[in-house]
């Protein structure tokens, strides 16, 4: 489905992946794991476009993105949830969805259905974002990643600095959405068994280089466990 | 107290022609921190369009009504051309932006010089216009409620815009996170150019409504720009409520300083004013927090 390349990327003179490997399996999810600074999130940025590599390829279904705008990305069927439970703050809740919609023809169902994921969003439809909690602005995120209906979803610490009443909704909600079809998933996580539970293959991410990888499942999660606290 | 009525008013009809001017600033800078030197010569190519016309029409009347639709168009378009062959090439260099639209604006300003000649010319005020109003003592004159008016107008068209219609939701986001839009799917580079398209737009409105108060010159829009960056900045930048009340706050000061003291003991006394204001509000009246994609 995604297929990064010896990807490397960086910050003007700072490189921060040293020739990265991934591949997200056609609707499987890959899990990407590793420590605070190992560049983890800077492997989203660049597979996303936020970033371009400085050499390496991006492939999505086989074409070769790596020059690509973020929002052609986008209309290519990739989503991306960065971390920090970002929003527009001044909209609504209704407007950040709507935003997402806006000119696509099943625009109305879409939302509908992300609505359906994360029932709690309906009820602060006229809310502005910026005054939701942590957790209502994370479900929003994922919500609004989904109406474009992507087939490819890349999810930045999805569970990070939210209540633990809300980790396991937008866990359950993330796992289901994995296993209804349709949908690969990129996940960057610091939860090793939530992510092994998720995931058909792994990456372990260290001073950016992969430097462990394996089938995914609740069974690596020791050997997951050891690549980390190396 | 009615000259201080007087001036009052004089003061709101500068301040609405300031604040046409502005609406466009601080659309451009807010969503994309440009500031763009040319703004003003966008104001000459609106005065010049209606010029033109009223050489065409020969109705005063009927040649503004046309005149303010098109200038708009001829405007933006210069405006939306400006940024898509400099501007966007320099979205992350701040000053060269500036100094390139500022040479953008004085060979503008040479070729209008070329055009249409270096001296100022003049366009026929429809008959309607030109009379006033009296009501307690004030005097209204009909060419200068009718800016107020035009003013008014394009702030509500702005306002509806930017909050009821998709392309209003794509510009509000792309100001409060640009990263996060792109990432949404919105072309926040064609957002831009439309923003640009509007912003320069309106400012061709501004030149429209000048030439029913003053002369049409090549250097025309230089004598705006300042002012109206002030406004933008007292306002809080990419703030259309803050452009509002300091546009016509200004406008107001000025008229009533000037008639108290001297045009340029004025001008000075404003800019203390706003020296001041700044010590205490650095960011302007308003301000919108905004988180970017760390």
């Amino acid at each position: 489905m995604l297929e990064l390349s010896n990807v490397r990327a960086g910050y003007d003179h700072s490189p921060v992946l040293h020739g990265v490997s991934v591949s997200v399996p056609k609707d499987g999810v890959a899990a990407v794991l590793g420590h605070n600074g190992a560049g983890k999130s800077t492997l989203l940025r660049t597979a996303m476009g936020l970033l371009k590599p400085k050499s390496g390829t991006v492939l999505l279904d086989g074409e070769d993105i790596t020059r690509l705008a973020p929002h052609q990305r986008v209309s290519r069927g990739m989503a991306y949830v960065p971390q920090g439970q970002q929003s527009f703050p001044h909209l609504t809740t209704a407007e950040n969805l709507q935003l997402v919609a806006d000119g696509r023809p099943d625009g109305k169902e879409a939302i509908a259905e992300a609505l359906d994921l994360f029932p709690v969003l309906r009820e602060l439809s006229g809310r502005r974002a910026g005054l939701l909690s942590g957790g209502q602005r994370q479900q929003l995120a994922v919500a609004r990643a989904l109406v474009t209906r992507p087939r490819l979803l890349l999810l930045d610490e999805p569970t990070e600095g939210i209540q633990p009443s809300v980790v396991a909704e937008i866990e359950e909600t993330i796992l289901a959405l994995a296993r209804r079809g349709g949908l690969s998933v990129l996940l960057v996580e610091q939860h090793v068994g939530f992510a092994m539970r998720a995931a058909q293959r792994y990456y372990v991410l260290e001073a950016g280089r992969v430097t462990s990888t394996g089938a995914g499942g609740a069974e690596s999660e020791q050997a997951v466990r050891e690549a980390l606290s190396v | 107290m009615t000259v201080v009525l007087n001036q009052s008013f004089t003061g709101i009809s500068i301040g609405a022609v300031l604040l046409l001017i502005a609406l466009g600033l601080t659309l451009t800078f807010g969503q994309m921190g440009v500031i763009n030197m040319a703004h003003g010569e966008f104001i000459m190519a609106g005065a010049y369009t209606t010029y033109v016309l009223q050489k065409s029409i020969s109705s005063a009347g009927a040649s503004l009504l046309v005149a303010l639709p098109l200038a708009f168009l001829v405007a933006g378009a210069m405006g939306a051309l400006l940024e898509w062959l400099l501007i966007r090439r320099l979205y992350t260099r701040p000053l060269d932006t500036l100094l390139v639209t500022w040479g953008v604006s004085l060979m503008l300003q040479q070729l209008a010089r070329d055009v249409f000649g270096a001296p100022n010319v003049q366009t026929a005020a429809p008959d309607l216009l030109t009379g006033n109003i009296s009501a307690g003592g004030v005097t209204f004159a009909n060419n200068r409620l009718f800016i107020l008016g035009l003013a008014l107008l394009c702030v509500l068209g702005l306002t509806l815009v930017l909050r009821f219609t998709p392309l209003g939701r794509r510009i509000r986001a792309v100001v409060q996170n640009r990263d996060l839009a792109e990432v949404s799917g919105i072309a926040t580079g064609q957002v831009d150019r439309i923003t640009f398209f509007i912003g320069s737009g309106l400012a061709g409105v501004a030149g429209v409504a000048l030439t029913l108060v003053g002369p049409i010159g090549p250097t025309m829009g230089t004598n705006y720009i300042v002012d109206a960056f002030l406004v933008v900045v007292v306002g809080g930048i990419g703030q259309l409520k803050g452009a509002v009340i300091t546009a016509f706050a200004l406008g107001v000061l000025q008229s009533v300083l000037e008639y108290s003291t001297t045009v340029s003991v004025a001008k000075v006394g404003v800019l203390v004013a706003i020296v001041a204001f700044l010590q205490w509000r650095p960011q302007g009246l308003y301000t919108l927090r905004t988180r970017s994609l760390a």
